[in-house]
């Protein structure tokens, strides 16, 4: 807090670059702006993404900072709570642009969000990374100043589909006999999760059976699963943020669900192997990341070492997984680490230039970007719920464990 | 359409599923009709309509949760809860409504709304915006093949509403105060002149209700989930089930709880679940237009 407002302080005065010999080395400071929900219904993740970019910022300052030229930078960042609200997000990135004089974003939290403030970058030309709206409807406004290091959120769920194909077919049943049931939330993130299901289910010829809309403040869903248990589809697909997470898995669990397989988001955000327990096995979750994965970086070591360091670095961690949320805001300061030092120059333009050239390899994944500004490079993964512990099991080149199937209910 | 008349087909060719749904729908209905026995209370007694009634609900499902994580066993939240909220609404009605109360509707409705925001963002704040739940280590008891699935924590829960719902009305029935609540209520006037004290009787009401909130959040959490913002979806379900069955009608306030309980499952089961809410205030809509016409052929004013 001190040094954010030491930051804006200096700001003040009207200069973008200044000194601040309380850092280590001998670095300038180089200003990054975020609105980001530190309050609000987003505070919980808002907070996670908050602590990966400082996280970021301080590995990055320990391995020698940012390297312009001949120069060095280090990363401040300075930050407004957006209260989870979009107008008040698209007010802050006006005031980070137009008063703290703010030349490089980092991303809010949640696509809503993303979706307010990225027409006020836009429009002042800024760039922005941004780590947590996957929402695809972001790409496809031809937006040339926004860049996510995230998969979109159509993919969350897709690789369920293959998988289901792949499990037909093993049995000797033909991918199109596959009935599948969709229950997600009416919200953008959730549709597109809905689209990308809807479009591989397609693309093998799978027959949707049950597809339906959670309202936003679900907390019963006995009668989509009643209709589970009557039409018997092969996957279920729910998708509704935590509190979708937390109430499938519990009634799934009461009502003796037996879909074979069943493929759910935020799984960890709800914790319900720690909630839930047995009712939680054999579960499908899909992420973002996971730090059995082995990518691998110079600035952060491996995935499972960025984890292990994080989580000495803060320490309310310690008895939880460090969530995907956190590691993929690191990986966006990551990104603008390596274009500032390939751009030589602190240019804006010039910047936005070496962002959208990116091709990195980090312990998040790898990162690099298509023309809409999405990273197309990094898969999304799949761990299934097994004995309590979250195992890899597809895509299959990442997978360390075989996948259980059918699901004993 | 066609999925709206492959669900209804749905219920004729397995007719259990009927029974399926009423039960779940019951047993949603009897938590429903706790809180909106509570609003009844206030309103009928007070003139206070509360829209924090829902925030009331979920800050006692937190009471709940929050002793249960320190390890005290899950059944005992719902006395604490009752406990802790009739104590916090003692406070708020001292801080807050005792100083709105004389004033018009507009002004207690402005004062609770900006309760409920406020409740719900202190939750989130102490709390954080995860969704929380209790899981209980009961089993859950099928009939029909498996079609009909009771979880005996669900039962209980019920149990308890009907258990504290019961005890309310005795109360209001039998003790010297649930006498002074219901003459304040029939004219409060009156009430003062025989020598109620009615500030007493105002200040015991809502806290009452905040008590009886409390505990059906306590039960809310042992069977489906909390979050913060939760609130406002027992707020409306409370004024539809108040509004259906009128003021001071008690056996028509549960009744009313429990049908729109039931209501919502099948249109959840027929329309999809995104309309289950929808439901509820289409309800509202029907009863309050069934209200007006009653009334004017009547030639009654409405109060």
């Amino acid at each position: 807090m001190n040094k954010t407002l030491s930051a804006l302080g200096c700001i003040a005065g009207a200069s973008l670059l200044f000194s601040q010999s309380a850092l280590a080395a001998d670095c300038e400071t180089l200003t990054l702006g975020s609105a980001i929900s530190l309050t609000g219904k987003y505070a919980t993740n808002g907070v996670h993404a908050k602590n990966g970019y400082e996280f970021a910022i301080k590995k990055i300052d320990e391995n020698g900072g940012v390297k312009v030229g001949d120069k060095c930078y280090n990363f401040e960042v300075i930050y407004y709570d957006d209260e989870s609200k979009g107008d008040r997000g698209a007010t802050l990135a006006e005031r980070l642009i137009s008063q703290d004089k703010v030349q490089y974003m980092l991303g809010p939290y949640s696509s809503g969000l993303t979706k307010a403030i990225a027409p006020v970058t836009e429009k002042y030309k800024i760039p922005m990374v941004e780590a947590e709206g996957a929402s695809r409807s972001l790409f496809n406004k031809g937006y040339k100043y926004l860049f996510a290091v995230l998969s979109t959120s159509e993919q969350y769920l897709a690789s369920a589909v293959t998988l289901a194909a792949e499990m037909a077919e093993k049995e000797g049943k033909k991918a199109s006999d596959v009935k599948v049931a969709i229950a997600v939330e009416n919200d953008p993130f959730s549709l597109d999760i809905r689209a990308g299901v809807q479009e591989d289910a397609a693309k093998y010829g799978m027959n949707v059976v049950i597809d339906e809309q959670l309202p936003r403040d679900l907390s019963d869903m006995s009668a989509i699963l009643t209709k589970v248990k009557l039409l018997k589809p092969d996957l279920l697909v729910v998708s509704g943020h935590s509190k979708g997470a937390a109430t499938a898995v519990r009634q799934i669990g009461e009502q003796k669900i037996d879909t074979p397989m069943i493929a759910i988001t935020h799984c960890e955000a709800a914790d319900v192997v720690g909630n839930f327990g047995d009712a939680a096995n054999d579960i499908l979750c899909s992420t973002q990341w996971a730090e059995t994965l082995t990518y691998e970086d110079p600035i952060f070591g491996t995935a499972s070492n960025y984890e292990k360091e994080f989580k000495a670095a803060y320490t309310e961690y310690t008895d939880k997984k460090v969530p995907y949320q956190t590691a993929q805001a690191s990986a966006a300061v990551y990104v603008f680490k390596d274009a500032f030092e390939r751009a030589g120059t602190l240019d804006k333009d010039k910047l936005r230039d070496a962002i959208a050239e990116t091709d990195l390899k980090t312990f998040y994944g790898d990162i690099k970007f298509a023309d809409a500004g999405n990273n197309i490079a990094k898969p999304m993964v799949l761990r299934q719920i097994q004995g309590g512990e979250y195992n890899v099991v597809a895509p299959s080149a990442f997978a360390s464990h075989p996948l259980n199937w059918p699901r004993k209910p | 359409m066609d999925q709206i008349l492959g669900n209804i087909s749905l219920l004729f060719e397995f007719p259990i599923v009927n029974l399926k749904i009423v039960v779940d729908g019951l047993m949603i209905g009897a938590l429903f009709a706790l809180a909106a026995y509570g609003l009844a209370l206030v309103w009928g007694v007070m003139n206070v309509k509360n829209l924090a009634q829902g925030d009331f609900v979920i800050a006692g499902g937190y009471v709940a949760w929050y002793l249960a994580k320190l390890g005290v066993p899950p059944l005992l939240g719902v006395p604490a809860a009752f406990i802790l909220m009739w104590g916090l609404g003692w406070v708020i009605y001292k801080t807050v409504i005792s100083r709105v109360i004389e004033r018009d509707l507009f002004t207690s409705l402005l004062a609770t709304f900006g309760l409920a925001i406020m409740m719900a963002q202190i939750m989130n704040l102490l709390f954080g915006s995860d969704t929380q739940s209790i899981q209980l280590q009961y089993d859950t008891l099928y009939f029909f093949d498996g079609f009909v699935d009771v979880p005996i924590a669900k039962l209980l829960g019920v149990t308890m509403a009907a258990a504290l719902a019961a005890g309310v009305i005795y109360f209001m029935k039998t003790s010297r105060m649930g006498q002074a609540i219901r003459a304040t209520a029939q004219d409060a006037r009156a009430a003062r002149v025989l020598g109620i004290d009615t500030e007493k009787v105002y200040s015991f009401t809502f806290s009452l209700n905040a008590a009886i909130c409390g505990a059906a959040g306590a039960i809310i959490v042992m069977v489906w989930v909390i979050q913060p913002f939760y609130g406002i979806t027992y707020s409306i379900r409370s004024f539809v089930i108040v509004t259906a069955a009128g003021l001071g009608n008690l056996p028509g306030v549960i009744a009313a709880g429990l049908g729109i309980g039931a209501a919502e499952q099948y249109g959840a089961h027929i329309f999809g679940i995104g309309y289950q809410q929808a439901i509820a205030v289409l309800l509202l809509l029907l009863v309050l237009v069934y209200r007006l016409i009653q009334q004017r052929r009547l030639r009654q004013s409405l109060k």
